[in-house]
């Protein structure tokens, strides 16, 4: 298999992860950007079949060979029919691809990636292309220039479906205009705390954005990970559904530092108990599900930002929230677990990660 | 935030509707959701966006429901009906835009409170686009001066126009 998705369906890590020196990357843990194209003449890809399919998937090659911009040169294509449902799980885990795309096996619908998983393409999801970038902290005009380069590459020689009054037409009509879904996923314990987040998620939506779970659509917000969106796509430019998104990242921020400051100030007892005893049992549990590690998890990441306990990486902290999802665990053990078994491995994969990374205790 | 239904479970459900420019919201827990109808889940329990999108095309929304029968029209290009748009929530092509347009215009509004995109253009069969942006840009610049009575600045504006329509066709 091709090396960066040897890599990717092999290890815990991915791009995103990389939080060292990004911005505010304590607090939003990721930005992403995705665009949604579609072919001109071709049918949805709900509407593909054997024939039109493979057609389809040689255009969208045809595009690439001809384009000049050499980073979508260089990704790397992974056919789904080429892997097995574990493997496509570990993808969603990563958060590369959507679960709906996992439940697809045809040789015509699959993922283009580069290299250290930033820049991933969902061929034939729900619409023909879904163009993303996934970058660490809040870089979502990073992530927006990235996509639009790879956008302008495809434009070179593919006609996409548009119209002047709808803007790019996609499968599904709450897609359509732009085509653009922008996203952070933020980790926000001290406003989950306080009762705050239902508070400012309700005003919010009164903005044009959602607000999701860890893994999108219809998830819990597990570990105080919440999913920040936009949800109109029709009717406004590119550059304004991103600053506002980035406006009201900035607010949210600003709150949750100033609750993590007036924690520290008015708890300190209860907040220093509540990370240390979370740290305890993280690194002595012998069993542990996967929602109990997340909540855990959330609190020593609270613990690590605000100084209680050091030496610990936001990398590490990152990676294991998707090395203790079930896909991962099965593919490290290298074998099918049930239930117990992954709360065996995920204990003994937190307990890890937590004492080898720290030095000091 | 609670379940505005049950007021005891957690609002895992969030609808956002417009209604004629006014944005209504619901906060419902899956159970609740579920009894009302407006989205359903399959077997693995995941969120089914099919479902609460052919609510978005009609039902529960007072529109008038879409049925299969003999007479319903189908899409040229890839065959589909409304009805089958409104099972699963997906288009069949980009013509279906047009196809649809009446059935899908209330939806539309419902879901972005816009009707007029306004963001990026594709490079390729984009140019009339563009041209067409200039000149719609350009009449209301033209409204405005004569609005204005700046006969002088109106005229030259009215030249402009013409200029680029003739590059337009």
């Amino acid at each position: 298999m091709k090396t960066s998705i040897n890599q990717l369906l092999n290890s815990n890590h991915v791009h995103w992860m990389d939080a060292e020196g990004v911005r505010e990357s304590d607090i939003v843990i990721s930005s992403r950007v995705r665009l949604a194209r579609n072919l001109d003449k071709v049918p949805f890809p709900h509407l593909l079949d054997s024939e039109s399919g493979p057609k389809c998937r040689r255009a969208m090659d045809e595009a690439i060979e001809k384009s000049s911009y050499q980073e979508l040169k260089h990704m790397e294509w992974l056919a789904f029919d080429q892997v097995g449902d574990l493997e496509r799980q570990i993808l969603v885990e990563k958060h590369l691809i959507s679960p709906n795309h996992a439940g697809s096996s045809d040789s015509y619908r699959g993922l283009l990636v580069n290299q250290d998983g930033s820049l991933a393409i969902m061929i034939n999801e729900e619409d023909h292309l879904r163009i993303q970038c996934l970058l660490p902290g809040l870089q979502l005009e990073e992530c927006f220039k990235q996509v639009i380069r790879v956008d302008d590459a495809f434009e070179e020689t593919l006609d996409f479906a548009f119209d002047d009054r709808r803007g790019y037409l996609t499968s599904c009509p709450t897609n359509v205009g732009t085509g653009m879904r922008a996203s952070v996923m933020l980790h926000l314990p001290a406003l989950s705390i306080s009762g705050q987040a239902a508070y400012i998620f309700q005003n919010i939506s009164q903005l044009g954005m959602t607000v999701r779970g860890l893994y999108g659509e219809g998830t819990e917000a597990l570990g105080n990970f919440f999913q920040l969106s936009n949800q109109i796509t029709l009717g406004q430019t590119e550059e304004d559904i991103n600053s506002n998104l980035i406006a009201i990242t900035e607010q949210i921020v600003e709150q949750e530092r100033l609750l993590r400051t007036k924690l520290a100030n008015e708890m300190k007892y209860q907040l220093e108990d509540r990370v240390g005893r979370a740290y305890g049992i993280l690194t002595n549990a012998w069993l542990i599900t996967s929602n109990e590690a997340l909540a855990l998890l959330s609190d020593v990441r609270l613990g690590a930002d605000m100084g209680i306990i050091p030496n610990i990486r936001m990398d590490g902290l990152n990676e294991l929230v998707v090395a203790i999802r079930p896909a991962h665990l099965q593919k490290k053990a290298g074998r099918d677990m049930d239930a117990t078994q992954r709360d065996v491995e995920r204990a003994a994969v937190i307990k890890e990660k937590l004492m080898g990374d720290k030095e000091v205790i | 935030m609670f379940c505005q239904e049950c007021k005891e479970r957690p609002a895992t459900v969030h609808l956002t509707q417009m209604f004629n420019g006014n944005k209504i919201e619901t906060h419902l827990c899956e159970q609740c959701a579920a009894q009302k109808g407006a989205v359903m889940f399959d077997i693995d329990n995941k969120f089914s966006i099919s479902n609460l999108l052919g609510s978005f095309f009609g039902s529960n929304y007072n529109l008038p429901e879409a049925k299969p029968n003999a007479q319903a029209s189908s899409c040229p290009e890839c065959g589909m009906n409304f009805y089958d748009i409104r099972q699963t929530g997906k288009l069949g092509c980009a013509r279906c835009y047009t196809s649809f347009e009446r059935e899908l215009q209330p939806s539309l509004r419902r879901i972005h409170g816009n009707r007029q995109h306004i963001g990026k253009i594709p490079r390729r069969g984009g140019e009339k686009v563009l041209l067409k942006r200039q000149i719609d840009k350009l009449k209301l610049d033209l409204q405005q001066s004569v609005a204005n009575e700046e006969y002088e600045k109106a005229a030259q504006i009215r030249d402009q126009i013409k200029e680029i329509e003739k590059k337009a066709i």
